[in-house]
């Protein structure tokens, strides 16, 4: 992601390194919340985003980005180390990764 | 984080009995976990704030109601879910055999299609030339039929409002 844009909308939840971890995310969704609290009890470091809360550039790019991993664009996304995608609160396939 | 006031606990408390009773009143199921339910209905009630209509919570809205009439909750993709994976996409209607613990509640794949999907069935959609005395209305949400010259303003089985309905015949 280019750094401008990740300083602009990037949230950063500060644990420990395990791996790069960038959520993309809904404010209002359910599954993105258990994402959310699933990733913190496990106590790692992450980058997240509510796009429902972003308007016009900002939010195309951050959807142009979601799109590349997931072309339906639904949420939570969950990108692993710029290399691996999980789609949905996945609960095992999360903590398999992460945990 | 919200552009808007949060809704209060009263108006979500008396949202959530309404949605609770107009489901089981036609045969649908809220699920049974109040915390997870009323978190979804009051993200319904900030989305109706925001965009003028009552989002699907767990997808992105474009703040265009014609570009989201598929979404806006009960969404039209709810009743096909709930067969295949006895939820809704979001967990908020739920079957009976999960409202029973029968089966585990599980976050399931979308079925709405991709945007530039959604766009190919919108350049896509053809006439339909019948020779029926009224044409058909489908009602998208509950599948409700009549034949009569426009859909009603409001269907009578699921209560959701005529830009749901389709041209069926």
């Amino acid at each position: 992601m280019p750094g401008r844009l990740k300083n602009m909308v990037m949230q950063h939840f500060e644990g420990q390194d395990k791996g790069k971890l960038v959520l993309f995310a809904l404010s209002t969704c359910g599954w993105c919340k258990k994402t959310r609290e699933l990733i913190e009890d496990l106590d790692a470091n992450y980058d997240y985003v509510y796009v429902d809360l972003l308007h016009g550039k900002e939010r195309e790019e951050v959807v142009e980005m979601v799109k590349k991993w997931n072309p339906q664009v639904s949420f939570p996304t969950l990108v692993i180390n710029d290399e691996k995608c999980i789609i949905g609160f996945k609960e095992e396939e999360i903590k398999e990764a992460i945990g | 984080m919200n552009d808007f006031d949060e809704p209060s606990e009263d108006e979500v408390n008396s949202y959530y009995k309404k949605v609770k009773e107009e489901a089981e009143s036609s045969g649908y199921h809220l699920n049974s976990n109040p915390e997870f339910t009323k978190e979804l209905l009051k993200s319904i009630l900030i989305n109706e704030k925001r965009y003028g209509y009552g989002a699907c919570p767990c997808r992105l809205a474009s703040g265009d109601r014609g570009d989201d009439l598929d979404m806006i909750c009960p969404c039209d993709y709810r009743d096909l879910d709930l067969v295949d994976y006895g939820t809704c996409f979001c967990g908020l209607y739920v079957s009976g055999e999960i409202l029973r613990g029968e089966k585990r509640l599980k976050s399931i794949p979308e079925r709405r299609p991709s945007p530039e999907e959604r766009e190919k069935i919108k350049r896509g959609r053809s006439k339909i030339l019948t020779e029926l005395s009224e044409p058909v209305w489908r009602c998208k949400v509950c599948g409700y039929l009549c034949a009569r010259e426009k859909p009603p303003e409001i269907c009578p089985i699921c209560k959701v409002s005529s830009d749901r309905f389709e041209r069926f015949m």
